[in-house]
């Protein structure tokens, strides 16, 4: 071992199980080292486990294979000098500023004097000074997760955990969040060794971080790892930052490597019934494919370039790409997006023809829903229940992902006009009121 | 921000003494003086009840006032402490939960009378002799009508506590005793409170029946006002029932202004919403104790010792594993318990049976099922009566947040309003127009509960936003149509919130509201509640249970068949957001 390493994950694998009793695998084969001084950001989109490795790093839950080790000694629940920040903040609503910092502390059986020294000691670092008997309910946004922070300083942790921290704030003041903390830690008057950082925004990615793991869905795992050694502070305009945003951008659009494509099949080009859909609205998809059609693209665009544009972070735009691509409306490759002829033609089309176009690619490529069509078609009352298709789901899926899945079914065909969905009744028609 | 923050550690320079102080002062030695005056008695020989019994001058009401006043505190506290243990548990324990939710529920469904009857003799037999076994006796009757709300909040609550916050305390290392009281007691704090509230009003309406106990030959007087009330109907006196209903007001008033109106204004910190919501409601006690220094000092050790329990709890971090013990499978253990459960369960019902059948006819349990279905019958058709008149009117109150909060006070104090303090007027009436008691003493039954449906009517109303309200305007949607199309939808799973309680109270209530007297009037309807009522005074006590046995079956079937599915429905189809 690495004596300069705080934290080795070794081939962890973490799985939940369904209520059928078969396993859904939500991270396999995870390795990562953190060393003394480095922030790690794990990148990658909702769903693809990153989160869920914080957690088994914060010792919140166990890994069901593999191993994580923190200075030399296997975890098991939370350890000492391992802290978070949270996405939500997570601050007590009842507890002032000053008590929310405490809590850690006392929580450790200090005596109160040293308590209160070192609360207000964080308090000061972080900026928070005149606002020690604040609730939280009386902060902005940004001064609550500056109180999140104070809290996780405080016990002086070896290694700050940070689970999408600034996604929840504006982008003026995560921007003066970040480079306050950045700061922080560059003057190295941060009580910590190491930072491990989820987000799924690159461009936060490549600006705090040292190294980024990227991260691919289904089962979660890391895809690569790009090094970033520009120095601080760094400049979101500069060529060499522009290239390393674009480069994982590419990585994160590759094509699947070859021992991973049957995986991928299913999940884009057919779209077979064990497919999860997810939930983008029939709004979001022509609005991509209007902007992608209209000059300066001209149908073909650069995703970090529409994505700034759009204003919209990979979490939003992925999801609205690969439905396109998966309805074959768009080709996603290399970071880039491109109409397909079908998507140009719905680009320039009015709306009865859009919902004809979208109809036919609808029943033609999801295969859900065009299993939900012929089994209406087929019975005599043309009519069927939520759970004839949801429990069919949850043979592949959990139950979580199966309604999911069917909502963005049902949201796609209304607007497609295919079946109709009564959600008093909870059944499907062919009925068209 | 409003309030100016000044530094933690620069202490102002200010006099030793400040107004507040004075007022905190006066309070609390109040406090200490009306305990120490009301407890005096605990300790006397029951004998003392037969040399001074409960009499109706007006002069002694303060005293009986003050009496009844520190049961209801005394049960009250009996209840936090049981909802602390009992529902903590339930929450903790998934082996647990099984068993401890459906015999909360069942308890629910027991009539007070139920209790007093099983237990009395015990309560007497701890202290023989004594004032203090009867007392236990009452403060136990109370504690039955106030307790079971309370836990199924702080249970349902506890379940609910943010993941965030769970995941915040788990990593920050808070041992589960500081988890307990930073976190979850808390989070559950300001539900607990209003169900403490309802808790009072269920006490208070039955005062009398936890007062007045009479069980077969045991027949106890307690000082206090429910006593008085049942002394002044035995004696047709009704300056006495407008002196008790001025007393309870008083008193009512008293708990409102020093007890719930300071904890709603304290709790208003635990609201979990981060925004700011209206204007926070205030105390002047809390006012009060909070400027006073004094009180600031003499409450500071508590704050240390609090502080020290924390760190004696926390335990160091220990890097190894847990001792993995050579064990069953889950799946294992968890059918043996569910087996066990099921076999104890057998076992009573055997039991039961056995016990009710000694001196009980098959016929006879027929009879009973058939009140019971008379009862059913009562509690519907009230409740429905009840919503045709109260929705409206909560709705209309609802829309004006200016005589919601004049309402609300008055609603409360009419739920705590005892049934028995209207059998005057009921039974003369009754008696002179020669009315059927099975149909007109049942408005007594909704009496108390009806109220809970204005109460959750009143709440669904003021949370229909203005955009709602301004659209409906805008579209010129009046009359029928907007009750129809906005009003009544948006109150419904309000109103069936509120319809759940007042159907459950107003099977308690049939106790004290199928039989009524005044003086030597006496009516009874045909019904559970006569039966069981009839049976306690009898002390037969096979009657009793088969009673309740079939009472608590027809309230948790509805609960199961009607009122949960017609809950989760409303919730899903009428949710506003």
């Amino acid at each position: 071992m690495n004596d300069a390493s705080l934290l080795e994950v070794q081939n962890v694998r973490k799985s939940f199980r369904k209520p059928d009793g078969g396993e859904l695998l939500v991270l396999d084969g995870v390795n990562l080292t953190l060393r003394e001084g480095e922030i790690v950001g794990l990148l990658g989109r909702s769903g693809s486990g990153k989160s869920t490795l914080l957690r088994l790093i914060a010792g919140l839950a166990r890994p069901a294979s593999g191993s994580i080790t923190y200075l030399g000694q296997v975890l098991h629940g939370p350890p000492p000098g391992i802290a978070l920040v949270f996405q939500g903040f997570a601050l007590f609503p009842w507890l002032t500023v000053l008590e929310n910092v405490e809590l850690g502390l006392e929580a450790l059986g200090l005596p109160q004097e040293e308590v209160r020294r070192r609360a207000i000691a964080a308090i000061d670092m972080i900026g928070l000074d005149g606002f020690e008997s604040a609730y939280p309910r009386e902060l902005s946004g940004g001064m609550r997760q500056r109180v999140g922070f104070a809290r996780a300083l405080v016990v002086h942790p070896n290694i700050l955990l940070m689970d999408e921290p600034f996604s929840a704030l504006d982008v003026l003041t995560a921007e003066t969040l970040r480079t306050d903390f950045l700061e922080l830690w560059s003057e190295g008057r941060l009580p910590i060794k190491g930072v491990i950082l989820v987000t799924h925004n690159i461009e936060e990615a490549v600006l705090m971080c040292d190294r980024v793991l990227v991260f691919a869905t289904n089962p979660g795992r890391i895809i690569s790892e790009i090094k970033i050694d520009l120095p601080h502070p760094r400049d979101r305009l500069d060529p060499l930052f522009r290239d390393l945003v674009e480069r994982i951008y590419v990585e994160l659009t590759a094509k699947p490597t070859s021992e991973r494509a049957p995986a991928r099949i299913e999940r884009f080009a057919g779209a077979g019934i064990s497919t999860i859909l997810p939930r983008v609205s029939s709004n979001l998809l022509s609005g991509l494919i209007e902007a992608v059609a209209k000059p300066p693209y001209n149908g073909q665009a650069d995703l970090p370039v529409i994505a700034a544009a759009l204003n919209m972070e990979i979490d939003d735009l992925f999801p609205v790409a690969e439905t396109l691509q998966m309805l074959r409306f768009a080709e996603v490759e290399g970071g880039d997006i491109k109409l397909t002829a079908e998507g140009k033609r719905f680009a320039e089309a009015g709306t009865d023809e859009r919902k004809r176009l979208f109809a036919h690619h609808l029943l033609a490529y999801v295969a859900l829903a065009a299993h939900i069509r012929r089994v209406l078609d087929e019975r005599p009352s043309h009519r069927a229940p939520w759970s004839r298709f949801c429990d069919e789901l949850e043979d592949h899926m959990s139950p979580e992902a199966a309604e999911q899945t069917l909502r963005a079914a049902i949201s796609w065909g209304r607007y497609a006009e295919v079946y109709a969905y009564d959600d008093h009744t909870q059944t499907f028609s062919l009925e068209n009121p | 921000m409003t309030h100016p923050v000044a530094p933690i550690s620069a202490a102002r320079k200010t006099p030793m003494l400040s107004y507040w102080d004075g007022i905190a002062v006066l309070l609390l030695v109040g406090v200490l003086v009306f305990f120490a005056q009301a407890s005096r008695g605990l300790v006397l020989p029951l004998a003392e009840l037969e040399r001074h019994p409960v009499s109706l001058d007006p002069a002694n009401l303060p005293e009986y006032a003050a009496r009844t006043s520190l049961r209801m505190l005394a049960a009250i506290l009996l209840s936090l402490l049981f909802t602390f243990t009992y529902a903590t548990w339930a929450a903790k324990s998934r082996r647990a939960e099984v068993v401890l939710i459906p015999i909360l529920d069942i308890l629910q469904s027991v009539p007070i009378l139920g209790f007093i009857s099983v237990t009395v003799v015990f309560f007497m037999s701890l202290a023989p002799g004594l004032m203090l076994g009867a007392e236990f006796a009452a403060v136990f009757a109370i504690f039955t009508s106030q307790a079971w709300n309370m836990a199924f909040s702080f249970y349902q609550s506890l379940r609910t506590v943010p993941k965030e916050l769970e995941e915040a305390a788990r990593s920050f290392r808070l041992g589960a005793w500081m988890r307990f009281w930073r976190l979850e007691v808390p989070f559950a704090m300001p539900a607990l409170i209003w169900n403490m509230m309802m808790s009072m009003s269920g006490g208070w309406f039955f005062v009398v029946a936890s007062e007045a106990i009479s069980v077969g030959d045991t027949t106890v007087t307690l000082p206090g006002i429910g006593s008085y009330i049942a002394l002044a109907i035995g004696q047709r006196d009704l300056d006495a029932v407008g002196w008790a209903i001025g007393a309870m007001l008083v008193v009512i008033l008293i708990y409102d202004q020093l007890l719930f109106r300071p904890l709603v204004a304290w709790a208003d910190r635990f609201r979990f919403e981060q925004e700011a919501g209206g204007a926070p409601p205030r105390s002047w006690v809390l006012t009060t104790l909070r400027r006073s220094r004094l009180v600031a000092r003499a409450t500071a050790p508590f704050g240390a010792a609090r502080r020290w329990s924390y760190r004696v709890a926390s335990r160091p971090y220990n890097p190894s594993p847990k001792p993995t013990r050579l064990r069953l499978p889950a799946q294992w253990v968890d059918r043996l318990w569910h087996a066990a459960v099921i076999a104890t369960a057998a076992f009573a019902f055997w039991k039961v049976a056995q016990f009710v059948l000694l001196d009980v006819t098959l016929a006879e349990i027929g009879t009973a099922f058939f009140y019971g279905l008379a009862t059913m019958a009562r509690v519907f058709v009230l409740i429905a009566i009840a919503s045709a008149i109260w929705v409206p009117i909560g709705i209309w109150v609802g829309l004006r947040p200016n005589v919601s909060r004049i309402a609300q006070p008055i609603a409360q104090f009419m739920a705590a309003f005892p049934a028995n303090l209207l059998f005057p007027f009921a039974v003369s009436a009754i008696v002179a127009f020669r009315l059927n008691p099975d149909i007109w003493l049942s408005p007594l039954m909704v009496l108390g509960t009806q109220w809970y449906i204005l109460f959750n009517v009143i709440a669904g109303a003021t949370t229909i936003p203005s955009e709602l309200r301004d659209i409906g305007t805008n579209l010129r949607v009046r009359g029928w149509l907007w009750w129809r199309k906005i009003a009544l939808p948006a109150v419904f799973p309000f109103y069936v919130t509120g319809a759940i309680t007042a159907s459950g109270g107003s099977w308690n209530a049939s106790i004290v509201a199928e039989v009524a007297s005044w003086g030597q009037d006496r009516l009874q309807a045909h019904g559970l509640g006569a039966y069981i009522a009839e049976a306690t005074k009898a002390a037969d006590f096979h009657r009793i249970v088969l009673g309740i046995a079939v009472m608590s079956a027809f309230v948790v079937v509805l609960n199961r068949a009607f009122w949960r599915p017609l809950y989760r429905r409303a919730e899903r189809k009428f949710r506003l957001d």
